[in-house]
């Protein structure tokens, strides 16, 4: 579905990604973990165009959309959910929604999928008259999530979906990930600083070090490398 | 007390032209944070295409009127988005002083143009809506003012109409708030920013038509006292804030009406900047408008 071969990204002289190479399948949740800085946020940013790649290729559904414009990307439906959530704050919690089906002409195909995301989170369901800068942590990840299924995507990056939030709410949060993709068969590609929860619910792995990708295989066995263990996952 | 309410019919009518040109700016720095100074010469140019239209018809009527003004203002709303795709898109990644430069650089080649063009003398505007004088006890009210304050009304109500309700509208607002985050939306943020540049224009071309109708006499510099007026209103609102620029606009025409009619009546063109010193000193944000903390 997406293969990312040797993508390298600079920021003027400096090196963000020096050539990674991942491949996420249909229907598959695959992770991204790192250190801060690894290069993860950066990765994503290049595949979803809001980042110029200086090399590489990103391969989508086999056609190369390394550097096209990030509404077009939106377009062929992959959709990001970026770091930091950036909901529009100023605008109601159904106008986000709304935003997000900004490219979907068909008002059945709309409705539908709004009932699909306030099915999944009752919570935007409660709030929708509501101005989305007065939603928790939790509630704005929501809907930076649900903003992004508006779209109908077949393909969903995330990016810190735990970042900031109350840990019970992130327990939610990743259930509904994984709800997202059994159900509609999204394929998934989760960029996590929470190793643990990542790999939990992951089939695969890579992991990110200074721009270069170090690790790579099933979830299950970076759990258990040591390397993984004493770097990412609290030592034990 | 006569002479409060005819001033204040005044104050209303030269404001809702100041909170017309005001919105412009506004819409602008919305989208881009940068303050487009060729705004008040497309206010120019929407006054001459009115009367260059408005001359193909001997007759006044409030058809022709608003045709009239929807000419010149489709012109103008071209004018700003070319303005906006050669001038300004050029150097979206350069730093806001480059823009603002070349802003100061646009409005100078207009009005140098419009001189070239237009020619540098006055001329008279036509009439393009009909004439008639309301009378209460006192009170005249001229249908150039009744005129001037419905258009303008009508035209902030379709706005604001346009602003909120609509998908542009909602695009606008979200472009406004966070471009990166608009464009995954699958928005097009070139899109936004030369339909809001045609907005602003079209309403500059409409103040400048109305101006030139309430004041009949043109030539090309004739936007930079409003301008310069109409920006120090859409600050006074709060910049970024459309009712804010509507209020603001309001609010300076009235207060300067009322100076113009005052012994100290040679001031009334300074008192908008004392205006601005005051609200930059006391309330920086605006009447309306929110201080946002800079993110770090």
């Amino acid at each position: 579905m997406l293969e990312v071969k040797n993508l390298t990204v600079n920021y003027g002289a400096i090196c963000a990604l020096r050539g990674i190479s991942l491949e996420v399948k249909q229907g598959d949740i695959v992770t991204l973990i790192g250190a801060n800085g690894a290069g993860k946020t950066t990765t994503l940013r290049a595949i979803s165009g809001l980042l110029r790649a200086q090399g590489g290729e990103v391969l989508y559904e086999g056609r190369n959309i390394a550097n096209l414009p990030a509404h077009k990307i939106v377009e062929l439906g992959l959709s990001h959910v970026p770091e930091g959530r950036m909901i529009f704050a100023n605008l109601t919690v159904l106008e986000n929604l709304m935003m997000g089906a900004y490219l979907q002409k068909d008002r059945r195909v709309i409705e539908q999928e709004l009932e699909y995301v306030f099915g999944t989170f009752p919570r935007l369901k409660e709030r929708q008259k509501q101005v989305a800068g007065t939603l928790s942590g939790g509630e704005q990840q929501m809907l930076a999530i649900g903003r992004a299924l508006m779209s109908k995507p077949k393909f969903l990056m995330l990016d810190e979906p735990s970042l900031g939030i109350a840990p019970l709410l992130v327990k939610t949060i990743f259930e509904k990930i994984v709800e997202i993709n059994r159900q509609q068969g999204i394929s998934i590609l989760l960029v996590e600083q929470n190793a643990n929860l990542a790999l939990e619910i992951s089939r695969y792995g890579y992991v990110l070090e200074t721009g270069r990708i170090i690790l790579q295989d099933q979830s299950s066995a970076l759990r258990q490398n040591p390397q993984v263990k004493s770097a990412y996952l609290g030592g034990v | 007390m006569t002479e409060f309410f005819q001033q204040l019919i005044n104050g209303l009518s030269v404001g809702s032209m100041y909170a017309l040109i005001a919105i412009g700016y506004t819409l602008v720095y919305g989208v881009l944070r940068f303050i487009n100074f060729a705004h008040s010469d497309v206010f120019m140019v929407g006054a001459f295409m009115g009367m260059y239209i408005g001359r193909t018809s001997s007759k006044s009527s409030i058809g022709g009127g608003l045709m009239v003004m929807a000419g010149a203002m489709v012109i103008c709303a071209l004018l700003g988005i070319l303005i906006e795709r050669f001038a300004y898109r050029p150097l979206r990644s350069r730093s806001k002083l480059t823009v603002l430069i070349t802003a100061i650089g646009v409005s100078l080649f207009l009005e140098n143009a419009g001189q070239l063009i237009f020619g540098p003398n006055p001329q008279p505007f036509p009439n393009i809506f009909p004439s008639h004088t309301f009378q209460y006890d006192q009170v005249v009210l001229s249908s150039k003012d009744l005129v001037v304050l419905v258009v303008a009304i009508v035209l902030m109500g379709g706005l604001q109409f346009l602003v909120l309700k609509t998908k542009i509208g909602t695009a606008m607002r979200a472009a406004a708030f966070n471009p990166q985050a608009a464009s995954l939306m699958g928005i097009n943020i070139n899109n936004v920013i030369s339909f809001t540049f045609g907005l602003g224009s079209a309403l500059a071309a409409a103040g400048g038509i109305l101006w030139a109708y309430k004041f009949p006499k043109i030539d090309p510099l004739m936007g930079v006292m409003p301008g310069l007026t109409a920006f120090v209103a859409a600050v006074l609102g709060g910049i970024g804030n459309i009712p804010g620029a509507a209020l603001g606009g309001l609010v300076i025409g009235i207060i300067e009406t009322f100076v113009k009619g005052s012994r100290w009546s040679t001031w009334s063109e300074a008192i908008a900047f004392v205006l601005l010193i005051l609200i930059l000193l006391f309330r920086p944000a605006g009447l309306l408008g929110t201080l946002q903390p800079e993110k770090v």
